[in-house]
């Protein structure tokens, strides 16, 4: 597993994270507060002197004091948690006006995030990554093209599942440009744990520019290496799974791949994207992830080397 | 007496427990195979049909990966059929624009290998060719469409549906005999 930016609730970097992250502060000093008090009466118990009250009813009465300070305090401090939490949760459901509108959708195991457009051509389809502008709140449609997902990037925001037929929201916010590990975060299958994705927070400007890009679709090849990856891609099964636009390739079934050497991770997280690791995953996906609905690809060494020529042209 | 008899009862109930246990690890019809196989041999010969033909000799598919005795298969098949947009003419099996496959009619075979053949060459009037799937993805289809006309053991056709159906579950379709069809003449729906 390759590490790639934050992934802590504990170093918050946004403002909903920063709102969990004080709950979660304030939440531990009490119960340190009241874990000490709790041993210090165990303590006091355990070794004061017996025998030296020489009055029982006395001690009686002090005990049923003792116990019924001890319950009204609990209920208290129970009740403080209670309203914070409301207040807390009240913060994070709140989705801001002028948010950047995401759309991810779970697939067993990898994410499908697209970038809707009022018009249908300038609509960006990506996998395992979300740029985000930042300082910008950004809403995220969250939905399931199979089983319960959970989309969890600990930095930014909570956890939200994503529930097969059901449309689930949540909003966040980066407030400084950053790279912020996410996971799926609800058991999904064989390979829940190589579900990882990135949120990458730019400037934005920088976010602008990126999905401008993102809008055009791959160059021809220019060289006659990538060509005859680019004749590969198109006669072998890869083509029956993935979209390079735009070649005639445009099936959904896996990650759109159109500007896939943009990315920095391939298989949701699980390699680095280079082209070793390229090659490793297309000829080998169940070494790499075992129980990934992605077939191996047996290819004749030129025609991989050639097809990971082109799938590196692909910015 | 009673205590002896109680500790006997509940060594014979663990016995009986582990037994259970150990039939069910027993039970193959959900194993999964995780190595692959490799794609369909290209072009679209991978089925010989008669053994009368011209030219070399054509690769015969290898009927060790088949799968018609493995629930998981089965219900892979299922989630391709859709992906590989196998519902665009037939539907969830009903047909539409290419022929029914919940019915005991068959146009070209109902023999797994004829299945394979019909997916992996494609067919007349607009079956189009999946040569490039691998063969253990075909075999999953195959066994899919099987199930269908309940050709496959009861506990390894799917139990349940994803989506709303009206059909009945390919685990309590009723197997149908295979009829031989004509081919609709082209053109007509």
């Amino acid at each position: 597993m390759i590490q790639l930016g934050g992934h802590s609730a504990l170093h918050p970097a946004g403002p909903q994270a920063a709102r969990i992250h004080d709950f979660w502060q304030f939440l531990w000093i009490v119960a340190a507060v009241v874990f000490a008090a709790v041993v210090a009466a165990l303590l006091y118990a355990a070794f004061r002197r017996r025998g030296t009250d020489l009055d029982p009813p006395a001690a009686h009465r002090s005990a049923v004091r003792a116990v019924a300070a001890a319950t009204v305090g609990s209920l208290v401090v129970l009740f403080v948690f209670l309203l914070l939490n409301f207040r807390a949760g009240q913060a994070l459901t709140m989705p801001p006006d002028g948010a950047v509108h995401v759309k991810v959708r779970g697939h067993q195991w990898w994410w499908e995030v697209v970038y809707p457009a009022a018009t249908p051509s300038d609509q960006v389809t990506t996998a395992n990554e979300l740029h985000v502008p930042a300082g910008r709140p950004v809403v995220v449609e969250l939905t399931s093209a199979d089983v319960i997902h959970s989309f969890w990037p600990p930095s930014l925001v909570g956890k939200r599942d994503l529930i097969p037929g059901d449309v689930a929201t949540i909003w966040f916010q980066a407030d400084t440009p950053g790279v912020y590990r996410g996971q799926c975060a609800e058991f999904c299958g064989h390979q829940h744990a190589k579900m990882g994705f990135l949120v990458i927070a730019e400037p934005p400007a920088d976010f602008e520019g990126w999905l401008r890009r993102q809008r055009n679709s791959s160059a021809t090849p220019a060289d006659s290496v990538a060509a005859r990856g680019q004749e590969v891609f198109l006669a072998t099964q890869c083509a029956l799974c993935h979209t390079i636009r735009p070649t005639p390739a445009g099936s959904r079934v896996g990650p759109d791949l159109t500007h896939l050497a943009g990315r920095r991770t391939i298989a949701a997280g699980s390699l680095p994207n280079d082209p070793a690791s390229l090659a490793r995953w297309i000829a080998d996906p169940q070494g790499v992830k075992p129980g990934a609905f992605m077939p191996a690809t047996p290819l004749e060494q030129a025609d991989l080397d050639a097809l990971v020529a082109y799938l590196g042209t692909l910015e | 007496m009673t205590m002896r008899r109680s500790a006997g009862g509940t060594r014979l109930a663990s016995l009986l427990v582990l037994l259970v246990l150990l039939a069910c690890a027993g039970c193959e019809r959900e194993a999964r195979r995780f190595d692959d196989r490799p794609p369909a041999p290209a072009s679209g010969d991978a089925v010989r049909l008669t053994p009368l033909e011209a030219g070399p000799v054509t690769k015969q598919v290898s009927m060790e990966d088949r799968s018609d005795d493995n629930a998981w298969d089965t219900a892979q098949g299922k989630r391709l059929f859709s992906q590989f947009n196998c519902t665009g003419c037939h539907g969830q099996g009903g047909g539409n624009s290419g022929p029914a496959l919940m019915d005991d009619m068959w146009i070209y075979g109902a023999e797994p290998e004829n299945i394979y053949a019909t997916i992996v060459q494609g067919r007349p009037n607009g079956m189009p060719s999946f040569q490039r799937l691998q063969s253990q993805q075909v075999w999953q289809l195959v066994a899919y469409v099987r199930s269908l006309s309940g050709l496959l053991a009861k506990d390894v056709a799917g139990g349940r549906d994803d989506h709303m159906q009206r059909k009945a579950q390919e685990q309590s379709t009723d197997p149908m005999k295979p009829r031989d069809a004509q081919p609709r003449p082209a053109g007509q729906p």
